[in-house]
């Protein structure tokens, strides 16, 4: 906090300042535009001075990094002790297909891996079912059954590395399967560490593959908290997330609060089950977006991790430090990209993260050229994680904990955004919490608006994109893509045949009884799903129990 | 170019902006006889993604269009039905899945079956250029990739209507 006499003096100076050479300056050369704003449409203001942040206490606001409210980082020495988690987000087609594409990443220096899941796994449902038709192995690898994940990590250290799965509805499930695989192989589940996304509250708001009502997935959700707390200590049982709801078209304040209103709405449903929060609250991690807007972005990282350690300590009267931290993965923003153009996209990545680097994420996907045109190809994802490499070892950007603390700009946003995202959580407070909020469609309208304004914009060419908009080319695409091997899913389907031919069948009968009686009871789910898994039971034949127990869940439509 | 002069119905119907000038595109004028066009704008297949959709539902409806949006989930039987039901001059695809050589074809046959041969059917989504003629020659008459303009579009879907009259 700046004393009053300084800051009046330098409100003077500023005025003066503006009415002699800005004034001056002007008058001769107006600026590009009238109104500077941000990729969020948040309005920029041409200087920022001590004066933006004249309440800004550095002990209480920033702290140092590794101690409360971190906003400075969750560890002391940030990437000097270690560099950032290079995780990249891949899947495609069948699993031999993706377990070739993570030896490739490993072999080229990748950290962590990451799973993208195929539409018909992330809905539950096995590649043969009829709703599955054309879907197979398009957006991802298809995950039917444990044998299909044996075959995934086949060859893979999974006690010494970590993966990231990318799934929400039939999170619980698809976790077992990586479970009862580790197993399998003599690995036991204290030993494996990484994280199943297991967001479902963002499912509803912006990525839309949900399975079950709030209300039973919030349940499932729990019980993984509850089962991960007791058997795997290293293992994140949520990684909550923004990047889908950014990635629909919401500004970073709305990303931001949307996020850790659903981090909120979590905690408080893991503590009205009567879990003590400090049993949990260390395993909770989170997912950002880094979109084009380098400062923006950088704030509001960190004001993710001050709000958060506020909330924990102060609403949730969390006492272990560690659950006070907002450890996050970020991923560049997908929704950034351009199909024009598509080497124009390796700057923007690098761009974002950048950006995350600078906000102090724990993990990093950077996203591929290709990818507003296909599935990225070997080539195009090496581009992509040569882009972290460069940044961890060349930049020089890891070599100091938070660099740009004290920027009158980023403080200045860093407060700004925290702002937006209490006025946020008081809205969703007075809808009756998030569920209510979903089910009267707030989250998915205050998105919808904000994406058909960011598209104006672009449109009446306030918002320049490169090659789109400005800088047009008339040239055939010059990059190769990524082309699944038509064999897959046939080899797939008949992988699931054999499955269900070779099993015990009755003994699966058994296990998804014990799970539909444990459904309509209140016992803790993991177990019983757990042992359907290792009895081969497909992910669509256990997501049947579920949805026959619980019901389906069918969105408001809002435009 | 962006936005250029149209003199349909003699309004200037798209203009440049001025910063802070939030109007709509183009209140009023796409009217086919006597009525408003009317559009469905469906989400075939498994895919969420529905950013698009729902960015281009808003636009044609600024554009004085009548505007049903089928929400997620649909599959080709219920989207041919919806635009039997609503009566719709066209039907816009949105697929990001890679789905669409799968779920184009079933919806163009199923209009054809319910005798909608007349509703203009466009396709957005990720749609690689290899399977672009294919798409055409079942009779898709706009496909809209990313960075696909609004007002393209519009423009597009007036044009495609007015002239099947």
């Amino acid at each position: 906090m700046q004393d009053q006499e300084t800051m009046a003096s330098l409100a003077q100076a500023k005025d003066e300042w503006e009415r002699t050479t800005l004034r001056d300056t002007l008058a001769k050369w107006p600026e590009r535009y009238e109104q500077f704003i941000t990729t969020s449409g948040a309005p920029v203001e041409r200087l920022y001075t001590p004066l933006d942040i004249a309440d800004l206490d550095y002990e209480r606001d920033l702290g140092f990094p590794g101690q409360y409210p971190f906003t400075r980082g969750v560890h002391p020495t940030m990437y000097r002790g270690r560099l950032w988690t290079m995780r990249m987000f891949a899947g495609f087609g069948s699993a031999e297909e993706t377990n070739a594409r993570y030896k490739y990443l490993l072999a080229h220096g990748e950290t962590g891996l990451s799973v993208a899941f195929d539409f018909p796994t992330l809905y539950g449902y096995d590649t043969d079912h009829p709703l599955a038709e054309g879907e197979f192995g398009k957006c991802g690898v298809a995950v039917s059954s444990l044998a299909d994940m044996e075959i995934l990590f086949d060859g893979i250290p999974v006690d010494e590395i970590t993966t990231s799965m990318t799934i929400n509805g039939p999170a619980a499930v698809i976790w077992a399967m990586y479970i009862a695989a580790a197993e399998k192989r003599g690995i036991p589940m204290a030993k494996l560490g990484g994280t199943i996304q297991n967001d479902i509250l963002k499912e509803y708001i912006a990525q839309k593959s949900w399975l079950l009502p709030p209300e039973p997935s919030m349940r499932l959700i729990v019980d993984t908290f509850e089962f991960g707390s007791k058997y795997l200590p290293k293992w994140n049982t949520i990684s909550i997330s923004g990047y889908h709801i950014r990635e629909a078209g919401a500004t970073a304040a709305q990303e931001l609060a949307f996020t850790l209103a659903d981090g909120i709405a979590y905690v408080q449903a893991a503590i009205d089950r009567g879990l003590d929060v400090d049993t949990f609250a260390p395993r909770l991690s989170f997912f950002f977006n880094a979109h084009n807007d380098f400062f923006e972005e950088i704030a509001k990282f960190r004001a993710a991790r001050r709000i958060w350690a506020r909330v924990m300590r102060e609403r949730f009267k969390a006492k272990d430090p560690r659950s006070w931290w907002l450890r996050f993965h970020t991923q560049t923003a997908g929704c950034s990209l351009t199909a024009q153009q598509p080497e124009n996209n390796i700057v923007r990545t690098t761009i974002q993260a950048l950006a995350a680097v600078l906000g102090g994420t724990q993990s990093l996907h950077t996203n591929s050229m290709d990818e507003a045109l296909a599935l990225p190809s070997e080539v195009a994802v090496r581009i992509a994680l040569r882009t972290q490499q460069i940044i961890a070892h060349e930049s020089g950007v890891a070599n100091s904990v938070d660099p740009l603390a004290g920027s009158y700009l980023v403080e200045s946003w860093t407060n700004r955004l925290e702002r937006e995202a209490y006025e946020y959580f008081d809205k969703i407070e007075a809808l009756g919490g998030v569920i209510p909020a979903i089910e009267q469609g707030f989250f998915q309208r205050e998105i919808a608006a904000s994406a058909y304004r960011y598209q104006r914009e672009i449109e009446e060419h306030r918002r320049i994109v490169v090659g789109v908009n400005e800088y047009q080319m008339d040239e055939p695409l010059s990059i190769p893509l990524l082309k699944l091997d038509p064999e897959g899913e046939r080899r797939q389907r008949e992988r699931l045949a054999r499955v269900r031919r070779e099993r015990d069948n009755r003994l699966l009968q058994q296990r998804l009884e014990a799970l539909r009686r444990a459904a309509k009871g209140t016992e803790n789910l993991m177990p019983y799903i757990l042992d359907a898994v290792r009895a081969y039971g497909t992910l669509g034949e256990i997501c049947d129990v579920l949805r026959e127990v619980f019901g389906e869940y069918r969105e408001p439509v809002i435009i | 170019m962006l936005f250029g002069q149209s003199h349909w119905h003699g309004e200037a119907i798209g203009y440049r902006l001025k910063h802070d000038n939030h109007q709509p595109f183009a209140i009023g004028g796409f009217i086919v006889g006597e009525r408003k066009i009317r559009v469905l704008i469906a989400k075939p297949g498994l895919d969420g993604h529905d950013r698009g959709a729902k960015v281009v539902a808003r636009a044609l409806r600024d554009a004085g269009m009548e505007v049903i949006y089928t929400g997620l989930r649909q599959t080709p039987e219920m989207i041919a039905q919806a635009a039997l039901q609503e009566d719709v001059d066209v039907v816009g695809l949105s697929i990001l899945s890679g789905a669409h050589m799968t779920l184009v074809p079933r919806v163009m046959q199923l209009l054809k079956q319910y005798g909608l041969e007349d509703v203009v059917v466009f396709v957005g989504g990720i749609i690689p250029d290899e399977d672009v003629p294919a798409l055409r020659q079942l009779g898709v008459k706009g496909i809209y990739g990313p960075g696909a303009a609004l007002w393209d579009i519009i423009q597009a879907i007036r044009q495609e209507v007015e002239s099947r009259g």
